[in-house]
């Protein structure tokens, strides 16, 4: 890692100097809620100034660029009895991410772990994934932000630069190769020990915002003790089934895959479209059984997956802890609660 | 358009069956067959798919030889019983088309009126008319084996059926509710800006037909598989809507008419 200082002015040339030959995503506001609160998504930029590098957090992640809410994994022409297959990773240009909290970040790690594991790694996230300039930025942490107990409040990688706003200038780190050639048309000095201390106050400051917790103490276990617990039941009274904690969740991938030929019946198309363990038909097999029928026993196996399968299998949890689950739950079901109703803990 | 025979249709060199196809209107906007019209493009390979042997939004000519039945439109009088057991009788496949025909749809609103003959009165005056006191959905009389639904059906989902008939491949309609869709469009969240929404409870399928243009979902295609109607009235209550707000959309189309009886019952029993 390389640590360089900029000041704040340089932050246009470095945009500007990226959007010239990529897409550039980043938070920009794009609603303001009922109690005129800003609302704030990833979007393709093409002017810094619209960039806001001050938002809170995101309804959605950045999801559409590495997963797709729907995405064709192939389509299909007939002529005749013959037929062509054309395969795309529908990525056309590399993408900068630019203003990713830790929490995104490191979800990205995670998805990578699964997504370009060693056995069988999906190109259509690999493509996106290997054509990705990811810049960091620091964050103000949200009352519903537990990233900090799932380990995620810090990143050690997977990011190229990382932006932390330290008053009167960005500290910079510098993670890979293509970021160090960035860097080097930028105007950036050494930090001096002033920066440091300035760096490690602002990381302090931050840490003293957090409210939301969840203990993750020995959570496989409890998890494997409590399957039976009441508290599934409640909280599934309590669920509508809407999948919208899935499909706001940064680290969640699950999908389903469709065959669709045209009316035309000459072209024809492979859809994968992002799916939910939350909704009605997600463990429902060919002749119609239903593994988890009940909302309880889905909602029970969304946190099973998150807190227990997948420690078990990556000595992590599938939960970064942004908090945007909780946040866009219309039944108001947030991760800390059922964590700690399982626990036992008042609430 | 029988004239001119289309040539027999493949797909991978595998003729594929046409079959004949009527489409029947009952009381109704006649909207839903309208959607299937209005895209010429597809229209073109929607007709050569099937061999359509009524359709009058369509065509003039007329046969009585058909195997799948499309009707539109809820019962709401005594012929209209006639006519749908007598299309019943002919036809091999009977497809509830839309909401009107699934649940009864807008018009099974007056179902509610305590006194139908005085509305009859206060609406026709003394002009004679011929109606039953409630709109019905098809399967209060007949057997149905597909419901389309939909106030108005979606075209790409008709298309995609019909599709799917003649290739013989399974026949899914979606059992979440419309938030799933609503999510992967990246729509604003109606309750953020402060509008109900029956997305949560409503059976998708429509790509969130409604939030896409930020008004809210007043539940035309009915409940969605396990919907959560209690949490659906606890959510609109949090966001500050009244109970008639909900009931308003509950009773719109007909698909949540259980849900709203009872909360209605509910609501006096409190
Ligand atoms: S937990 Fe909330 S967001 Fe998730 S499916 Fe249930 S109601 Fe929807
Ligand atoms: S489960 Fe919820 S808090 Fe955890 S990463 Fe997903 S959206 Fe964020
Ligand atoms: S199983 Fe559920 S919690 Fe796990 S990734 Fe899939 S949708 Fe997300
Ligand atoms: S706008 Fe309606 S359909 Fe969309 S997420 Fe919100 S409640 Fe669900
Ligand atoms: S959003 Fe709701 S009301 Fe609108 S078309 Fe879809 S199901 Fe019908």
């Amino acid at each position: 890692m390389l640590f360089r200082t900029a000041e704040k002015t340089e932050l246009k040339a470095l945009f500007d100097m990226l959007v010239e030959k990529n897409t550039v995503v980043g938070p920009v506001q794009t609603d303001t809620d009922r109690m005129g609160k800003p609302l704030f998504a990833f979007e393709p930029v093409t002017d810094q100034a619209k960039l806001r590098l001050d938002y809170t957090t995101t309804r959605l992640p950045a999801k559409r660029y590495f997963l797709p809410f729907r995405e064709d994994l192939a389509t299909f022409t007939t002529d005749g009895r013959d037929w062509t297959k054309t395969i795309g990773y529908n990525i056309d240009r590399p993408y900068v991410l630019f203003g990713l909290h830790a929490c995104d970040i490191n979800a990205l790690n995670k998805l990578d772990k699964v997504l370009m594991g060693p056995v069988y790694p999906m190109p259509y996230y690999a493509a996106k994934r290997k054509n990705m300039f990811i810049i960091g930025t620091d964050c103000r942490p949200q009352p519903f932000c537990f990233c900090r107990s799932m380990g995620a409040d810090t990143v050690l990688h997977g990011f190229d630069l990382f932006l932390t706003d330290i008053g009167d200038k960005y500290f910079i780190e510098i993670q890979s190769a293509e970021a160090y050639e960035v860097a080097k048309d930028l105007r950036t000095e050494t930090p001096t020990e002033a920066d440091h201390m300035q760096f490690m106050r602002t990381v302090a400051e931050m840490n003293k915002l957090f409210t939301a917790h969840v203990d993750t103490t020995d959570l496989t276990k409890i998890l494997d003790m409590e399957f039976q617990s009441p508290v599934w039941k409640q909280w599934g009274d309590k669920c509508l089934g809407c999948g919208t904690c899935s499909n706001v969740c940064p680290t969640c991938y699950c999908y389903g895959v469709e065959e669709t030929v045209d009316v035309s019946l000459k072209k024809a198309r492979k859809t994968k479209t992002l799916y939910s363990c939350n909704v009605v038909d997600f463990a429902e097999v060919a002749g119609g059984h239903n593994f988890r029928p009940e909302r309880s026993t889905r909602l029970k196996y969304r946190y099973y997956h998150k807190h227990r399968g997948f420690v078990e299998a990556y000595e992590e949890s599938l939960c970064v802890g942004c908090g945007r689950c909780g946040e866009a739950c219309l039944a108001g079901i947030t991760v800390p609660e059922v964590i700690a109703s399982v626990r036992g803990e008042e609430q | 358009m029988n004239k001119h025979e289309p040539t027999q249709r493949t797909y991978l060199g595998i003729p594929v069956p046409r079959p004949k196809v009527a489409f029947f209107e009952l009381s109704s906007c006649e909207g839903c067959q309208l959607q299937l019209v209005n895209n010429e493009t597809t229209l073109l390979n929607f007709l050569s798919l099937v061999d359509i042997r009524a359709f009058r939004e369509a065509m003039t000519e007329k046969y009585d030889d058909y195997t799948i039945a499309f009707v539109e439109g809820s019962v709401t009088r005594s012929d209209e019983i006639e006519r749908l057991k007598k299309i019943r009788a002919t036809a091999a496949v009977l497809v509830a088309f839309g909401s009107c025909a699934c649940f009864g749809g807008v018009n099974q609103l007056k179902n509610r009126f305590q006194d139908p003959a005085w509305v009859k009165k206060e609406v026709y005056g003394s002009h004679p008319i011929e109606t039953n006191d409630t709109a019905r959905p098809l399967e209060d009389f007949v057997k149905v084996d597909l419901k389309i639904f939909g106030c108005p059906v979606k075209k790409e989902e008709v298309e995609k059926i019909v599709t799917n008939v003649v290739l013989g491949k399974t026949i899914v309609a979606p059992k979440y509710p419309v938030c799933m869709e609503c999510k992967a469009n990246e729509n604003t969240c109606l309750f953020d800006l402060g509008e109900p929404c029956l997305g949560p409870i409503t059976r998708g399928g429509c790509d969130s037909w409604c939030p896409n243009s930020r008004f809210g979902c007043w539940g035309c295609r009915g409940p969605a598989v396990d919907a959560n109607v209690e949490q659906m009235q606890e959510v609109m209550k949090k966001h500050g809507f009244s109970e008639e707000t909900m009931l308003d959309r509950l009773e719109c189309f007909g698909g949540f008419a259980g849900h709203a009886a009872e909360m209605r019952n509910n609501i006096k029993a409190k």
